[in-house]
């Protein structure tokens, strides 16, 4: 009796610490939909009638759906270049053998611990001496080079490809990038997947390095835009106006996660043990 | 002949490996490496942003040294990540027990551990806006769900706004984003533990929590290491939380919301205060620190093993 009890109080704790992690975003969707003045003087948790109203001052401000194509524009060639360049480099890595190849491991490994912030004005120089400031450009080529991804995937593929494989290829007569294409990248498309996954969301909630290369209003990603919030009067007196952009740039992600946790959270428990 | 052909068949396959980390070396030498030595050498010189740097020697680091606000940010930052890593580490730890207790055999870990990362996955920006309303101290929803039970009725706490709370806010919130991923991590080193080793231990006789301490914890060490430096390097770093909360670099109220970067950012990017060489040798000075605390919080965890 005593261990049902205490099983259940475990059970209803875990229940109560999930709310906790949901609360906040029920509480969003629901604001979004009242008024500022209903909003201030009370809450609930039936949604409002304000919901247009609230569009209208959010729009008002600034244009929501043009930050979401400009954070597109941005995350998806972003993580495009992430996936592939990666699972080549990664596959260069793991099955090659050349002069250099463990040097640039080390390198990688060594880069992965360095924190962003010695890269950070070093980095904003090198854009504003080749005139890329206020350019998605920054934002997207280095994504080529993802020293985490890399070292990821070389585990992966060290542990699903077998070398017999690519010598039957090469009888076959296949060249080095046709093995690549045709055999490799769809072997390691898992990894390569989950591995996207985790990039894209991370460019997509990208907020320090667009924040201090943008300039121009109707060039700002989805956070920047966000973050400049705080300068509309109108907005931050309608306190449901707040909640539904923030809102909108939520939802997106929320739907992204619905469908991709199996692989962000199979990703992170690999990342741990491989370490 | 064949065998001569074999050879060097061979050797082409190889260099092939060339032509394909191509991309990603020149991108890695511009983009990540060369940025990492030019802050360097920004560090020495005193770098307004515009013209041509003079070489100024160590001067930054002496001033970084001797800047009590410098100080004062490095202050909060570490007050605001001690009381995160505690909270965050702490609940993990606890749901990583409760999740791989043999007795109870809990379930659900899936559903739980998505729900636990979903603060994860949303824009700090976001996160930021969304509970700098919700903890607005006159008509925010938090403090009147309190006042509907009862807590702090007719005495609303100003949580953004007196200086001896935000900071712990701050914690709470990161600690709120991100303690679904560290249980992951820990529950992931769990699950990485043979079955074999409790088997033994059980057929010696051994209780649930001798396994518990003697096999689990020391088996998770090399993972709790690894969360613990990597939440430093990500703790030291805090930006996005505190600035879009206070609003700005000074990191109000009373400046207890400044850290390091918003410090480092005040005089790399804000005009009429840019110092870009002073920012970098900020940049530098905090990465020496995390690195001499990465060294021993590495050294502490190896000792004890032995």
């Amino acid at each position: 009796m005593s261990y049902k009890i205490k099983k259940s109080i475990l059970y209803l704790s875990l229940i109560l610490l999930a709310l906790t992690c949901v609360l906040p975003f029920i509480l969003m969707v629901v604001n979004a939909t009242r008024s500022g003045i209903d909003i201030m003087t009370s809450f609930s948790f039936l949604p409002g009638d304000a919901l247009a109203e609230n569009w209208e001052t959010v729009s008002g401000y600034f244009n929501l759906f043009k930050g979401f194509y400009n954070s597109l524009l941005v995350a998806i060639p972003a993580t495009i270049l992430t996936a592939y360049f990666s699972a080549i480099t990664a596959y260069a890595l793991a099955v090659y053998h050349f002069r250099g190849g463990k040097f640039i491991l080390l390198v990688i490994v060594v880069f992965m611990m360095i924190p962003g912030q010695l890269s950070l004005l070093g980095f904003y120089n090198l854009i504003a001496k080749l005139k890329l400031v206020d350019s998605y450009i920054p934002l997207i080529i280095p994504a080529i080079a993802a020293p985490g991804t890399v070292f990821f995937l070389r585990q992966y593929l060290l542990s699903v490809l077998s070398k017999s494989l690519l010598e039957a290829a090469r009888i076959d007569g296949a060249t080095e990038i046709h093995i690549f294409h045709r055999i490799v990248f769809p072997i390691m498309l898992p990894g390569v997947a989950t591995m996207s996954i985790g990039a894209f969301i991370g460019n997509w909630n990208s907020y320090l390095v667009p924040l201090i290369l943008l300039n121009s209003p109707e060039k700002f990603t989805l956070p920047v835009m966000i973050a400049s919030l705080r300068s509309s009067q109108d907005i931050t007196s309608n306190q449901g106006a707040i909640y539904l952009a923030v809102a909108i740039s939520v939802i997106p992600i929320l739907i992204v996660f619905m469908f991709c946790s199996k692989y962000i959270i199979s990703s992170i428990s690999a990342g741990a043990v491989k370490e | 002949m064949i065998v001569t052909s074999g050879n060097r068949k061979r050797r082409n396959v190889n260099h092939a490996a060339y032509i394909f980390i191509i991309p990603f070396v020149i991108t890695f030498l511009i983009f990540s490496v060369y940025p990492v030595f030019r802050t360097l050498f920004l560090s020495f010189t005193n770098f307004k942003g515009f013209g041509t740097p003079d070489f100024v020697g160590m001067d930054n680091y002496v001033r970084v040294v001797g800047d009590k606000f410098f100080w004062r940010a490095f202050g909060n930052t570490l007050q605001i990540w001690i009381v995160n890593i505690v909270l965050q580490l702490g609940i993990a730890f606890i749901l990583t027990v409760v999740f791989s207790d043999i007795k109870y055999r809990m379930q659900g870990l899936g559903l739980f551990r998505a729900i636990f990362y979903l603060p994860n996955i949303i824009a700090a920006t976001s996160v930021a806006f969304l509970f700098s309303t919700l903890l607005d101290w006159r008509y925010g929803t938090i403090n009147q769900l309190l006042a509907f039970f009862g807590i702090n009725k007719g005495n609303p706490t100003n949580w953004l706004g007196s200086s001896s709370v935000a900071p712990y806010v701050i914690a709470v919130i990161g600690a709120w984003m991100w303690f679904g991923n560290s249980f992951i991590m820990l529950m992931a080193g769990v699950q990485g533990i043979s079955k074999d080793y409790f088997e033994a231990a059980a057929i010696d006789g051994a209780g649930r929590w001798k396994m518990f301490s003697g096999i689990t914890i020391p088996l998770l060490k090399p993972i709790l290491l690894y969360v613990g430096i990597t939440s430093l390097i990500g703790g030291l770093q805090m930006f996005d939380l505190p600035f879009l909360i206070s609003g700005g670099t000074a990191g109000n109220p009373s400046g207890k919301l400044q850290t390091v970067i918003m410090y480092l950012y005040k005089f790399g990017f804000e005009t009429g205060t840019r110092q870009v060489g002073y920012a970098a040798a900020i940049a530098y000075t905090l990465f020496a620190i995390i690195l001499i605390v990465s060294v021993i919080q590495f050294r502490a965890m190896r000792d004890k093993e032995d």
